[in-house]
């Protein structure tokens, strides 16, 4: 597909969607929103990437392999997941810093445990779509 | 409206099972996929469709007094959202490696002798 | 009492599935970590075994929220028994990938995989929250589906169509049970539930609901009518792969049945008579397919039918000898189970093949490995004083005693047609002359010495763990004793779970 118009309008989409999954993702404690739709808000954005450049520039875009992201996601979401373990609660319990931090809002274990999700998201919708896209390409 | 819902039930269940119990591979997955879509709305409708009454108990109470919207139900769709798209989405990529292996939609191809194996 | 130890084995297993995903493709560090990392939970899991042994029920509030409003993981004896029968199957399995595992599937993530697969049978086993239940078998049934897929071959994939449609169904009908149970009762956590199912004024929907897990964990478990994606499917992914399913995912099956028909819907008259009627048909269906089945690892499959039978039949019967009967089989089974197909992986690289009809003249070749294989074959089929036979006495006992004459019947057809697949399957494969050496291709007497420790080592190591079973039936009776009485006496379950405050 090479359609001027859509190359033009996901050039400025492509930043003001990824900007929005963050704005999700930061939101997502006490409001609706979260890791899992912002990750997912990400990998569409990247999926409209590759609707009008093709698959092949969108993974030169990201220039590592989305397949990386699913560890990284995993580690920080299993690390926030049993930091409590330490401090003697039970596995998940919330932990949260006093002061509150301006933009991002208040910091804790749950946020960092949707930026694990958030993460993961990415990474496995990226590598479905990657791998169905490049198999159809091949046949 | 619970009607009306209950209703939708009923037809996604059917066509979902009607669905799978046809021979094409894709009505396979498409009536998995209508099944779990039935499920998501019959444990949407078991926690209260009401409008506007969120399950704050107010400054003054201590327990419910008014028939409220339950969030547990909304909690349960979400999980199971999340983990019907992780399963359809390997279910696509596994029936499109059959049928790109087998050439064949047809389930009832699905007999190649057995081959060996490690 | 809070104690972080009950999910350590699902810690565990996690952050090893981590580490080896951050270690992608490459294919030794994976294998040390997935030796070393099974062999800790191994630990881990005897450690809380003996603590619940000891000390009693132990439960977990996640996240701290009090039961029955968040998610609570509970081990009582039953849970972690099964946790581990889980990690030694899991480290058995894990030492035999090393060198049983083609190197491609390895570094196509078959490690990563299998350990988050155990993190979901481990969890499994231990959640107390019905929805969590079901989460964990959702993350079981993804990482069974990759791995029955992990290499992508012809029949690997038509086998892993009948698996992944059987297995979603089965969960659509367990979700469905799942939501219109939350509808009736308005709990999700099982101790509360089980307080609150009997309250219920509409019995009938109850019984409804129970009918969707039953069909639900029937198909899991492979029970009758619903077991036609078993043999199908399992014969087809790598023989490490197929001993973890064989061994471990239909008995989540059977622990989710025991634990829901005990626990939340006390089986009346007409479920028991059910049940048996359905353990009946699924040893007699399982028996005849393994009759005629020649390639080895089919007829194992059928045999993991058949015996999904004796364990129901015992949950059909429902006394305390029975039950004891069917988990002191569970215990059996799960050994004998998973070291029966790395046996047929064994064979698989000592021959090239796994076709009775072109196999033969392993005794003559390898009579002691032949030997090693004949005590599983005999711990199977029950000859005393081996692991099989003790349970059967008291299934046999108790169902006469209920007079119910066909369920003993069917275990005596079941157990004589174990018998006979068996010394058919001894005379093919091991005492037939030998076939004409061309169809010979012996991978295992080109191998290096520590690569046959590796594969021979965990078939030594389940055959002595079926061993122990056998001669210490003693101590394993006790343990299934303890374990049926908190089947039938579920207050000590619930009062450790809601802290006694009804």
């Amino acid at each position: 597909m090479n359609s001027t118009i859509l190359q033009t309008a996901t050039r400025y989409l492509l930043p003001i969607l990824l900007l929005f999954s963050v704005f999700l993702l930061l939101r997502g404690h006490y409001y609706p929103g979260g890791g899992f739709v912002g990750g997912l808000v990400a990998s569409i954005a990247f999926v409209l990437h590759s609707f009008a450049f093709g698959p092949h520039n969108t993974m030169k875009l990201i220039q590592y392999k989305p397949l990386s992201l699913i560890p990284i996601g995993l580690g920080i979401a299993a690390v926030s997941m049993f930091l409590p373990t330490f401090f003697g609660y039970p596995v998940m319990t919330g932990l949260w810093l006093e002061e509150k931090i301006p933009v991002i809002g208040m910091i804790g274990t749950a946020l960092f445990f949707d930026l694990g999700v958030y993460f993961v998201v990415i990474g496995v919708v990226l590598t479905i779509l990657f791998t169905i896209a490049l198999n159809t390409e091949e046949e | 409206m619970e009607l009306i819902l209950v209703l939708l039930i009923g037809i996604l269940y059917a066509a979902g099972i009607y669905l799978i119990l046809r021979r094409s591979m894709v009505k396979l997955l498409l009536g998995i996929m209508l099944l779990g879509n039935g499920t998501n709305i019959l444990i949407f409708l078991l926690g209260n469709i009401v409008k506007g009454k969120p399950p704050i108990i107010g400054p003054d109470l201590k327990v419910f007094t008014d028939i409220y919207a339950d969030p547990i139900p909304q909690a349960l769709i979400l999980t199971a959202i999340v983990i019907s798209f992780g399963l359809t989405s390997f279910a696509i990529v596994l029936l499109k490696r059959v049928y790109a292996l087998l050439g064949t939609d047809d389930l009832d191809n699905l007999n190649t002798p057995e081959e060996e194996d490690i | 009492m809070i104690d972080n130890q009950i999910i350590a084995t699902v810690i565990v297993h996690l952050f090893i599935a981590i580490v080896q995903l951050m270690l992608w493709r490459k294919s030794t560090p994976q294998r040390f970590l997935s030796v070393g990392g099974s062999l800790l939970a191994l630990i881990l899991a005897f450690k809380l075994f003996f603590k619940v042994y000891d000390g009693g029920i132990l439960t977990m509030n996640a996240a701290n929220w009090k039961a029955p409003f968040g998610i609570v993981f509970v081990a009582d004896l039953f849970s972690s028994t099964l946790v581990v029968l889980t990690s030694i199957a899991g480290l058995a399995v894990s030492i035999f990938s090393c060198v049983g595992v083609g190197r491609q599937r390895i570094l196509y993530g078959y490690f990563p995989i299998f350990h988050f697969l155990m993190m979901g049978l481990n969890g499994a086993f231990l959640t107390g929250d019905i929805f969590n239940l079901y989460v964990w078998f959702e993350v079981i049934i993804i990482s069974s589906f990759v791995l029955m897929t992990l290499g992508g071959r012809k029949s690997q994939l038509e086998g892993a169509v009948k698996y992944m449609a059987m297995n979603i169904l089965a969960s659509t009908f367990f979700l469905t049970g799942i939501g219109i149970l939350y509808g009736i009762s308005g709990s999700l956590n099982m101790a509360d539930l089980a307080l609150r199912i009997p309250k219920i004024q509409n019995q009938a929907l109850v019984e409804i609901t129970a009918t969707f897990f039953l069909i639900g964990f029937g198909i899991k478990s492979a029970v009758f009518p619903l077991y036609f994606w078993l043999p199908s499917s399992y014969h087809t992914p790598p023989s490490a792969v197929a001993a973890t399913f064989g061994g471990l995912l239909t008995k989540v099956g059977i622990y989710a049945l025991f634990r829901v028909f005990s626990l939340l819907f006390i089986p009346n008259h007409f479920a028991k008579e059910l049940l048996v009627v359905l353990a009946i048909l699924t040893i007699l269906t399982g028996a005849f397919g393994a009759l005629i089945k020649t390639n080895v690892r089919r007829l194992f499959s059928y045999l993991i039918v058949c015996h999904i039978g004796f364990m129901i039949g015992g949950l059909g019967l429902y006394n305390k000898w029975a039950l004891l009967g069917a988990i002191f089989y569970l215990i059996h089974d799960i050994m004998v189970k998973t070291n029966l197909f790395l046996m047929a992986g064994v064979i698989r690289q000592l021959r090239g093949t796994m076709d009775m009809n072109k196999l033969g003249g392993l005794y003559a070749q390898y009579p002691k490995i032949s030997l090693l294989f004949a005590v599983v074959l005999f711990s199977l089929v029950g000859i005393p004083p081996l692991s099989g036979f003790w349970p059967k006495i008291y299934l046999f006992r108790d169902a006469f005693q209920l007079e119910k004459y066909a369920f003993a019947g069917a275990l005596i057809i079941g157990s004589f047609i174990t018998l006979f697949v068996i010394a058919k399957m001894w005379a093919q494969v091991f005492w037939k002359d030998t076939p004409k050496p061309d169809i010979i291709e012996d991978k295992f007497a080109g191998m290096i010495g520590y690569k046959r420790t590796m594969l021979l080592l965990p078939v030594i190591m389940l055959a002595s763990a079926s061993l122990y079973i056998g001669f210490n039936a003693e101590a394993i009776i006790h343990v299934a004793d303890k374990i049926a009485t908190q089947l039938l006496d579920t207050s000590p379950y619930i009062n450790a779970v809601l802290g006694g405050q009804n």
